[in-house]
């Protein structure tokens, strides 16, 4: 991984260091090789069955669903490619809402309503307030102080009207990983939808369908270094899941998402899966010793300093900080040499501390002093130690214990990609 | 090596260079435009820069672009987020359009596939609900294109909102959202020489519409996302390179012409959909009666020909088009009707390639019918 030629021309390994993977990866120069040929010589439409060009396209969007299917123990058929995670999650929820109302049960209560977590990504809890909007009810589970679901709060919240569960599989803005065979199995006993926002877990940590009985997964390119614009929703085929549509027309995707399928874009999310699949045994636990060194040179440095999230059951390249009497803008701004966030992407212009963090019960003071740190592939231990030097320093001189100015610039040189 | 010849442009274009570069070199960053670093910043940059060059394309101001995966979800977000009771699709309209929602009502069209100006007064007078009407610029199957002028006034007089789409038309015609006199108009950017997966509405100033992806806020909160800045890249591109190129069209125009004029030289029996009213300047829809169109393309291919038997999402499952049937075309002209559409780097020898093989598909055709006559 610490080969020269196998980093993008113009990032990530430049100032300032890239330490926001959660929010976005750069695209895999292997990724990206994969991709070109089907912008250029294979332009064909993917649906244009009559020719050469478009055959030859459908070939290569089906390879790719096989390897997107593969890394999860999925069928190929049971992938449907989106425009992105945003996309998946609201056909996943809209789409199963709809299909209930729109052919009730013969006996029995119509199961409409949809449990899902108060921590979730925006767009989980958006589709789920439209859903509101339109007299589908809705429950928002708190979670424990850790980011972690209970179990038996979730049991306790499914009901014989209870049409499907929404978890996230591992949090955008704090990393936590929650139990998804345990959510799993309590879904299936119950009878109830299990869909999780997998946007940030696959591709990273290992997932199952059939282990962790998921019925609808949601999945990102551009998080694991396939491009923007393109992800996918893994709708199971059996026991079968049934969705209306969010976009229909031409009746690609099995009727689940009509449009050109972008043959480059999926192309990349296959190429981004296969390669996870081989490199994430290696991967993880690199990034979990870079995370810890980060973590524990913080940690030493910055006194009081908190850890947002479940310690153990997190992403191994992923870190949320609380800096006590500090505000994160102004430590963004004190160090420009590291390019870090204060939440999701999204809402990060946003100056209102993070929804996340208040759920989980930290005071404003300290969720507004807190700083998400995401390592990923191209991260190196040399970009590690001079990121952990320089956050430290800019937390230090605004805390008005600058030390003296040469001290500041002893930070290790910029590490060069080798 | 066996001569390739691509006649399938509506279905979707070659990459133009142009676009290709501003996609590498987008390709090769990364950061979210949503992000406050210095890598998101200089996204947010790239993809309002973008902005800018697409809604040159439309006509329109900056700010009326919304950013969506294609056209289809553009026709989407048209005719499910303008929030109209009542919405007129033409019976011609692309699926995207036609299923979107399906309650819309039809407008019926004559034999060429021009909408019933008559007919759609008599539908906005018949009903006070606000409405929407939604009518193709230009038809994807046979090229034809809409009196979209007219069409804008009556749905205006009647107070009703006009969406546009303009996914066949631009880049291959001058238009904007102002000439085509619509309230909201739908792009794709793979129609003209821009990568897949990459679309916009464009709005009239002060109409708004209801996001169908939500989430984030992107899109001043019309479409949820992270926006997909490559693709937005060469969007933009292809659109400026589109402008600039529209007078290609004219060239494109007269080998279309040659093309028809040598079809139908060859084969007295052959048929122009829409030949003598107002056409794209790429796209033909031939008729060799008594061949079925699917017979015709596997033909075609066999001779390195590509064009297809309809609109690429459906050409799979042939059937009958549903454009041709709301034309009310005879049996024979519906079930043998091939789509021959050009571009920009559409050359002579190109049209020489199809003219050659289509006449002696015609001719093996005919010999056949006249031997087993004789027999």
């Amino acid at each position: 991984m610490n080969d020269a030629s196998v980093f993008p021309p113009e990032c990530p390994n430049a100032l300032p260091i890239y330490l926001d993977y959660q929010s976005s990866t750069p695209v895999d120069p292997r990724v990206l090789e994969a991709m070109l040929p089907y912008f250029t010589e294979h332009f064909g439409n993917p649906h244009s069955e009559s020719h050469v060009y478009g055959q030859n396209a459908m070939a290569a969007t089906e390879a790719a669903r096989a390897d997107v299917a593969r890394l999860i123990h999925a069928d190929p058929r049971e992938i449907v490619f989106t425009s992105g995670a945003t996309e998946s999650n609201n056909l996943a929820l809209k789409g199963a809402a709809h299909f209930a109302r729109a052919h009730p049960p013969a006996a029995g209560p119509l199961r409409d309503r949809i449990v899902t977590l108060a921590t979730e990504h925006k767009c989980v809890l958006e589709a789920a307030a439209a859903l509101e909007r339109e007299g589908f009810p809705v429950t928002y589970l708190p979670v424990e102080p850790n980011g972690l679901v209970s179990l038996d709060r979730l049991a306790e919240a499914i009901d014989d009207r209870t049409l499907l569960v929404s978890v996230m599989a591992a949090h955008n803005e704090i990393g936590v990983i929650q139990p998804l065979a345990e959510i799993g199995a309590l879904c299936r006993s119950r009878g109830v939808l299990f869909h999780t926002d997998a946007a940030q877990a696959y591709g990273k940590i290992p997932l199952d369908v059939e282990a962790m009985k998921i019925d609808l997964m949601s999945i990102s390119g551009h998080k694991i270094y396939a491009p923007k614009g393109i992800g996918a929703l893994y709708t199971r085929r059996r026991p079968r899941v049934r969705l209306l549509p969010l976009i229909d027309g031409g009746g690609q995707e099995r009727g689940m998402r009509s449009g050109t399928l972008p043959t480059p874009l999926c192309v990349g999310l296959g190429r981004a899966a296969a390669l996870a699949a081989v490199e994430m045994g290696e991967e993880a636990p690199r990034l979990l010793r870079l995370r810890e060194r980060l973590y524990r040179t913080l940690a030493r440095r910055i006194p009081a300093l908190r850890l947002n999230g479940d310690p153990e059951h997190r992403l191994p390249g992923s870190l949320n900080l609380s800096f006590p009497g500090l505000t994160a803008p102004e430590l963004m701004e004190a160090c420009p040499s590291v390019a870090m966030s204060t939440g999701s992407a999204c809402t990060s212009a946003a100056v209102e501390p993070s929804y996340v963090l208040r759920v989980l019960g930290i005071p404003d003071d300290l969720a507004n002093g807190s700083i998400r740190l995401g390592l990923g592939r191209f991260t190196t231990e040399a970009e590690v130690d001079f990121a952990a030097d320089a956050i430290a320093a800019a937390a230090d001189r605004l805390r008005g214990r600058a030390p003296p100015a040469g001290e500041v610039t002893k930070a290790a040189p910029i590490p060069t990609s080798g | 090596m066996r001569r390739e010849t691509y006649l399938d442009w509506n279905a979707t274009a070659p990459l133009r260079p142009e676009a290709a570069a501003a996609m590498t070199a987008a390709l090769a960053e990364c950061g979210n435009a949503s992000s406050v670093h210095r890598w998101g910043r200089a996204a947010r940059q790239r993809v309002e820069r973008a902005r800018e060059q697409v809604a040159a394309l439309a006509g329109a101001a900056p700010d009326r672009v919304v950013f969506v995966s294609g056209g289809t979800e553009a026709n989407h977000l048209a005719l499910l987020g303008s929030g109209r009771e009542r919405v007129l699709v033409s019976a011609v309209e692309h699926h995207s359009v036609l299923r979107a929602l399906p309650a819309a009502e039809a407008i019926p069209v004559d034999s060429d596939g021009i909408v019933d100006l008559a007919r759609l007064d008599e539908m906005l007078a018949g009903d006070v609900r606000p409405a929407l009407v939604s009518v193709m610029f230009a038809n994807n199957e046979t090229g034809v294109m809409q009196p979209v002028a007219e069409i804008a006034r009556i749905a205006h007089a009647h107070g009703a909102l006009f969406h546009c789409d303009v996914v066949q038309g631009a880049g291959k015609v001058p238009l904007s959202i102002g000439t085509v006199g619509a309230d909201l108009l739908t792009l794709s950017a793979h129609k003209l020489g821009g990568p897949p997966g990459i679309g916009a509405l464009v709005l009239r100033d002060g109409i708004d519409v209801q996001p169908i992806i939500r989430g984030g806020g992107q899109e001043r909160g019309r479409r949820a996302g992270s926006e997909n800045l490559p693709g937005i890249a060469g969007f933009a591109a292809a659109a400026e390179a589109a402008v600039a190129g529209i007078a290609d069209y004219e060239g494109v125009q007269r080998l279309r012409d040659d093309l028809e004029a040598a079809v139908l030289g060859a084969a007295p029996d052959a048929v122009v959909v829409g030949g003598d009213v107002a056409r794209l300047p790429n796209t033909s829809a031939v008729a060799m009666p008594g061949v079925s169109a699917e017979t015709q393309v596997i033909a075609l291919d066999l001779d390195g020909v590509m064009v297809s038997a309809g609109a690429a999402c459906s050409s799979g499952k042939v059937g009958p088009s549903h454009v041709l049937a709301a034309m009310n075309a005879p049996p024979e002209i519906a079930g043998s009707t091939i789509r021959v559409s050009l571009g920009w780097s559409t050359t002579e020898a190109d049209i020489a390639h199809f003219v050659g093989a289509w006449a002696a598909l015609y001719r093996r055709h005919r010999g056949r019918a006249s031997t087993a006559r004789a027999a």
